[in-house]
């Protein structure tokens, strides 16, 4: 059956889509036209016009081996924080799912994380992990010396995956939580029936069920952690030490508005999109067809 | 093959008890139908049997052995759900295999029972298919062939018919007998169905608020129900019942405006009763025969083998079931008799069966 509305003239229909194109236009075609235009000229700092250089912003940044150590550090932040953020919010929403003890807090209390501005948690989070006082710095006690992300790249890079992660496990176990719920009772009766433990009704018949919100939090997950993850990278580490998490998002930052090379930071914007729309349409190609919709 | 032994089995959530102290003895390959209306506490019941629920107090017992601290699967029970549960992400043949596969059975033997079920439910050319490419009739099969391959000592059924229409309802219902028949396996059958339960049943538990009302054949049900619950609940359309007060020399019904001569038979005088009597055992008879009852007719239900009239009898409601080609008219009047032989009482307050008035049985005058 159509169920589509129709408007008998086609000016009625395009007045009710206006507004939402000027939206649409004004807050994204508009600035990545114009990110593209700039990434094609050479743009002053002080003023006075553009020059047209062709690919050359392209060229020089593609050349560059501190860009590509901000693109790996990028894809393993990427990595990690959305394992770390999926992984621990599935297992809470399984438990909390099966109504063990106390599940009724983790319902309300663990969507706050995702309810605090990146900023706010990671300075937050800069305490925590503070390796001459925080609580963290108890290790250093006992092992002196063995955590500092301040000088260290890799407990930098460890800092802002547990923070990042710490935020997304909220968001990511409502969704997983309510999953879980949709799936009928009886289902798991029936596997039960059928002699199966709770770890094989998990595989067997609640993981194949909640894939599709395991894809959907794949493709957020990922996308957030190459934009989302900027205010952590801000507060915590401004990149450092010696570039150690310089994420391609704080490197346009960084570079265009403390280095001034404009056009350089909007040709970094065009590579990040474009990884990031490739990364997105690789999930859809390539995991999507491992999804059982119902 | 496993018989099934409950004591004072009750279930309570929380504070509220939804099951009072059930006995109940079901015999090895015997088909047991717990009939009750919604919320009576039947499938509350048959989850317990399965281990799906907690038993509250009392035991369970499956041949001999007390079941309840083992888990569903250690139980040997195989259960159809009345929303068939089937895994929407497996194949038909997945589904029914699913427990074999769980128990480690190797694949070959797997296959080769998933097709033994196949064939004794016509499901052969199905098997590749996923559930949602089913319909009503063929996923109810693929649940049954699921509770089939196991073998199990029990068999449970909640209510897995009453998502089908009227037609698929009763062809599976003679295919679930026959099935029973072959496999002889104990069965217990949820419904709320009366027909499907009178059909189904070697023998039928009636529930209500969580109590057993009655238990046995369906015969004996029907024709003497042990409460007036189960006088009222049993039989369509339902049985009629009046208000009465035994007296010297039989019963005023309906305040006094109506009498019966009938035995008292060691009732003592003034005893609050509820007469009752299935509208198929009153007869229409001729204007002003002795010992008949006129009534205003209020509607005639046309069921094509016969009709009910839906009469008023002194402001009661009253029904008669007749096969005869009589078609009175909405507020005409007709006269209705019965023989004692037919007449069920009940003690008003308690609804207990009285059994007194059968002693002799003379025609009423």
């Amino acid at each position: 059956m159509e169920k589509r509305v129709t408007f008998s003239k086609w000016t009625i229909g395009i007045l009710f889509a206006v507004p939402q194109l000027i939206l649409i236009f004004t807050f994204f075609y508009w600035p990545a036209g114009q990110a593209v235009y700039w990434s094609l000229t050479l743009q002053q700092p002080w003023g006075g016009g553009n020059i047209w250089v062709g690919l050359d912003n392209f060229r020089s940044i593609l050349a560059n081996p501190d860009y590509w150590r901000s693109v790996s550090a990028s894809l393993v932040f990427a990595g990690i924080s959305t394992g770390l953020a999926m992984f621990i919010a599935l297992v809470l929403a399984a438990l909390t799912d099966r109504q063990l003890a106390g599940s009724w807090l983790y319902r309300v209390v663990l969507i706050w994380p995702y309810g605090i501005a990146a900023p706010a948690l990671a300075l937050a989070f800069r305490f925590i992990l503070a390796p001459e006082a925080g609580f963290l710095s108890v290790v250093n006690q006992m092992w002196p010396g063995i955590w500092d992300p301040g000088l260290d790249g890799t407990d930098a890079m460890a800092s802002i995956i547990v923070a990042f992660s710490w935020k997304y496990v909220g968001y990511n176990f409502i969704f997983f939580l309510a999953a879980f719920q949709a799936i009928p009772r009886s289902l798991i009766e029936a596997a039960a029936m059928d002699g199966s433990g709770v770890i094989r009704r998990f595989w067997d018949i609640q993981f194949p069920l909640i894939t599709p919100t395991i894809f959907f939090l794949l493709v957020i997950n990922i996308t957030e952690s190459f934009q989302d993850s900027f205010g952590i990278v801000d507060i915590m580490t401004s990149g450092g030490p010696a570039n150690a998490t310089n994420l391609m998002v704080y490197k346009i930052y960084s570079d265009g508005f403390k280095g001034l090379d404009y056009s350089g930071a909007a040709a970094q914007s065009i590579i990040l999109m474009l990884l990031i729309i490739l990364l997105t349409i690789f999930q859809f190609r390539f995991l999507e067809r491992r999804v059982h919709y119902r | 093959m496993a018989s099934i032994t409950i004591r004072g089995v009750r279930k309570n959530y929380g504070k509220t008890q939804v099951v009072h102290g059930v006995d109940l003895d079901f015999a090895s390959g015997e088909f047991v139908v717990i009939l009750g209306p919604s919320g009576c506490g039947k499938s509350t019941l048959l989850r317990m049997i399965a281990g799906l629920e907690e038993i509250s107090d009392g035991t369970i017992a499956i041949d001999g052995t007390v079941v309840n601290q083992l888990e569903p699967r250690e139980r040997g029970c195989a259960m159809v759900f009345q929303n068939y549960a089937l895994y929407p992400h497996m194949s038909v043949a997945q589904n029914i295999g699913y427990s074999l596969k769980v128990a480690g059975v190797p694949a070959a033997e797997r296959t080769q029972r998933i097709q033994a079920v196949a064939r004794t439910l016509e499901l052969e050319h199905l098997l590749d298919r996923k559930p949602m490419a089913l319909s009503g009739g063929q996923r109810q099969r693929v649940a049954m062939g699921r509770a089939m391959i196991r073998e199990p000592k029990v068999f449970l059924f909640d209510e897995p018919l009453s998502n089908l229409d009227a037609k698929l309802r009763v062809q599976m219902r003679s295919e679930i007998r026959k099935l029973h028949r072959r496999l002889n396996a104990t069965s217990v059958f949820v419904t709320h169905d009366q027909v499907e339960a009178m059909t189904l049943a070697d023998r039928l538990v009636v529930m209500n608020g969580g109590r057993v009302e009655q238990v046995g054949t369906p015969g004996e049900i029907y024709t003497r129900p042990a409460s007036r619950f189960v006088a009222t609940f049993v039989g369509a359309p339902a049985m009629n019942m009046l208000e009465g007060t035994v007296e010297l020399d039989g019963l005023s019904l309906l305040g006094g405006s109506r009498r019966l001569a009938v035995p008292r038979a060691g009732l003592p005088v003034g005893t609050k009763v509820a007469m009752g009597v299935r509208p198929e055992a009153v007869r229409l008879v001729a204007p002003g025969t002795s010992g008949a009852l006129d009534a205003t007719v209020d509607l005639v239900e046309e069921l094509g083998a016969g009709r009910v009239i839906y009469v008023d009898l002194d402001g009661s409601p009253f029904s008669v079931m007749t096969s005869e080609a009589i078609h009175p008219e909405p507020g005409s009047t007709v006269w209705l008799k019965f023989s004692a032989d037919d007449m069920h009482f009940y003690a008003s307050e308690t609804g207990g069966r009285l059994d007194v008035f059968k002693a002799s049985v003379p025609e009423p005058a």
